[in-house]
């Protein structure tokens, strides 16, 4: 589903050259739950935000899909987007003047459906994550639990091939972050890839895999307990 | 265009910053009331100073009698000149692409019109047919004097609607016989000048007047019309009128005050040019006022994209094209500028036509702003607001969402 190969990416600001990706290999396939965990200046948001074609790279090559994405337009870049990519953020990243069904239809407007049609399923959508009762509600009217979980039903109405997530649980409790988590493990359980940047251990333990990046290349890959017992489980049962 | 997500999300910017917008109206509509009252005002002197000029006719010349003031030939200053049936002769004889050519001549003496127990004071003057046109006369009924007139020396006579009012009222009155100075005059026909001092007259033969009022050739001015000279032509024609009368009354050619010509060819054209530059200067300030108008929404959509960076990277990192974040944000300028102005251009016409009644006078009437003026100015509106959308909206669509969506 991803494949990245020899990803470099320097910002240069000024006179200064920062080299943030510096030949990074990564191949995600489709369906996983993959956590990204790394320091402050590891260079996981740069790697966030090229995955999430919100920006471009130096050299080596990136794979969405099998499609390459270089040298795009911001018109197709805008399309990809919309299309194979949902995105959920820290600070969830809601309209604010509008309420939580306008919010969740938006990508929706962008792929040209009515407003009659996209509210409906913007709707159905509110409805699986126990929010239908909230759909005329403005997101200052919400829980921050609540909110993220309008922003998951935003990522996910246009039906993406993978969904972005940075921190998500970052401005949460615990005891929300893990019913966040446990929706993200169902949407995965759907087909859906996940990627979660987070610096929070516990919560790349919820997830099947987790890549530690270091100084712009992949430091480690470690399978997590999680998925270690779930396959001793499994090997148990056999 | 008419999409109603689009004009939602417009409304609901403009809904959450009332003074903002409002302020930023004010400036445009300001714009184009000054803009409207201005053309408005220029228009209505333009009418005014045009119907002047419309009550004789404006490619005529007009020649006066004046006086010496320069020594000739060893006579000396002073002397009047008096025009006679010659120079009328003359003047058709050797001025070349002439028409209308008419003598006129005023009887002072007693002006006392009567049709059996009406009577009236107006102005009795003798002319050739040419003066209908020189003096734009309208026949409402009739006709007016004719060649044959003049040289029958027939006692005939046009009158003018004023006169008309007052001895006849309702009665018919062409036939009839009207006593000038207690000499009976058959009525011709009717006219109307539209200018109110001429109205108050009844024209005659000049030969028919010369003979029972004056006696003599004499007459008091000399006067016809260029066709379609030029400005260059009519004054080529006014040296040679000059020469050839210098040499028959025997004054000094450059005797400016022995005779006295008014080109009104010459004038009218100054006008029209005159009212061209004022037009022009109007539009120039009109624009100037209304750039500014548009500085100030520019600068206010700048704020806005600058407040709306978040929302705009969220909608670009779920699927927004450039193309529709420019949209969003020159269509919010557009319905600014565009309803404001329009809020200006009914406030500057409403005004117009509320105060237009009361200031009429010779030098100006009917301020008014046509429909042309209000389509310049819509299609204005349109493009300024476009104008004072444009460079914020490419700011908007330059958002890079990862800025934008940065966490502070």
């Amino acid at each position: 589903m991803i494949e990245l190969k020899g990803l470099h990416k320097s910002y240069i600001t000024g006179n200064n050259k920062l080299h943030v990706l510096k030949g990074l290999d990564l191949t995600i396939e489709q369906g996983e739950l993959v956590s990204v965990m790394g320091s402050s200046g590891s260079g996981k948001s740069t790697l966030l935000n090229v995955l999430g074609i919100l920006d471009s790279y130096d050299e080596g090559y990136y794979k969405l899909n099998n499609t390459l994405m270089s040298n795009l337009s911001e018109k197709k870049a805008a399309q990809y987007r919309n299309h194979m990519l949902g995105f959920v953020f820290q600070s969830f990243n809601l309209i604010s003047f509008k309420n939580a069904v306008e919010n969740v239809a938006l990508p929706l407007y962008y792929q040209g459906v009515n407003r009659k049609k996209r509210n409906k399923i913007a709707l159905e959508y509110l409805d699986r994550m126990g929010l239908k009762d909230w759909a005329e509600h403005m997101p200052n009217e919400m829980s921050g639990g609540q909110k993220q979980r309008v922003a998951i039903a935003r990522a996910m109405i246009s039906k993406p091939k993978v969904i972005l997530a940075d921190e998500p649980t970052g401005a949460l409790d615990s005891q929300t972050s893990l019913e966040v988590m446990d929706l993200f493990r169902e949407i995965n359980s759907t087909g859906i890839t996940i990627i979660i940047v987070t610096h929070e251990k516990d919560i790349s333990e919820k997830t099947d895999r987790i890549i530690h990046i270091k100084d712009g290349i992949i430091g480690s890959e470690i399978i997590s307990t999680r998925k270690i017992s779930e396959t001793i489980g499994s090997y148990r049962n056999q | 265009m008419f999409d109603l997500d689009k004009w939602q999300e417009i409304f609901s910017t403009i809904r959450k910053n009332k003074l903002r917008t409002f302020l930023t109206g004010f400036s445009v509509a300001w714009g184009i009331f000054m803009l409207i009252i201005l053309l408005g005002s220029g228009r209505g002197l333009e009418n005014g100073v045009t119907k002047q000029f419309e009550q004789d006719a404006t490619n005529s010349i007009w020649i006066y009698r004046g006086q010496t003031s320069m020594p000739y030939k060893g006579l000396k200053p002073g002397r009047r000149i008096l025009f006679t049936n010659e120079d009328y002769e003359n003047s058709k004889r050797e001025i070349k692409n002439i028409d209308n050519l008419s003598s006129r001549l005023s009887i002072f003496q007693q002006r006392i019109l009567s049709y059996k127990n009406e009577y009236g004071n107006f102005d009795i003057i003798g002319v050739h047919p040419g003066t209908k046109s020189l003096e734009n006369v309208k026949i409402i009924e009739g006709r007016f004097l004719n060649d044959i007139d003049i040289n029958t020396n027939r006692k005939a006579v046009a009158i003018s609607t004023d006169v008309k009012k007052t001895l006849f009222k309702d009665k018919p009155f062409l036939g009839e016989y009207i006593n000038i100075n207690k000499i009976p005059f058959i009525v011709i026909g009717l006219f109307e000048d539209s200018s109110e001092r001429d109205n108050q007259r009844v024209y005659i033969p000049v030969s028919t007047a010369q003979k029972i009022f004056t006696g003599g050739t004499e007459i008091q001015n000399i006067a016809f019309t260029t066709g379609d000279a030029t400005v260059k032509e009519s004054m080529e024609l006014e040296n040679e009128i000059r020469s050839s009368f210098a040499v028959r009354h025997k004054f000094d050619k450059d005797d400016q005050r022995a005779l006295f010509i008014n080109n009104n060819v010459e004038q009218y054209t100054k006008f029209l040019n005159l009212f061209a530059g004022i037009r022009m200067f109007v539009w120039i300030i009109g624009i100037g006022t209304i750039i500014a108008g548009i500085v100030g929404v520019s600068n206010i959509m700048l704020i806005v994209v600058k407040e709306r960076t978040k929302e705009i990277g969220i909608r670009k990192a779920i699927g927004a094209t450039p193309r529709s974040i420019i949209g969003l944000v020159l269509l919010e300028s557009i319905l600014i500028t565009g309803f404001a102005g329009y809020v200006g251009l009914v406030l500057g016409v409403g005004l117009l036509e509320l105060i237009s009644p009361h200031i009429q006078s010779d030098f100006f009437t009917n301020p008014e702003a046509d429909f042309r003026i209000a389509v310049s100015a819509t299609i204005l509106l349109i493009f300024s607001g476009a104008l004072a959308g444009f460079v914020p909206a490419r700011k908007a669509a330059r958002i890079k969402p990862i800025e934008a969506l940065r966490d502070e």
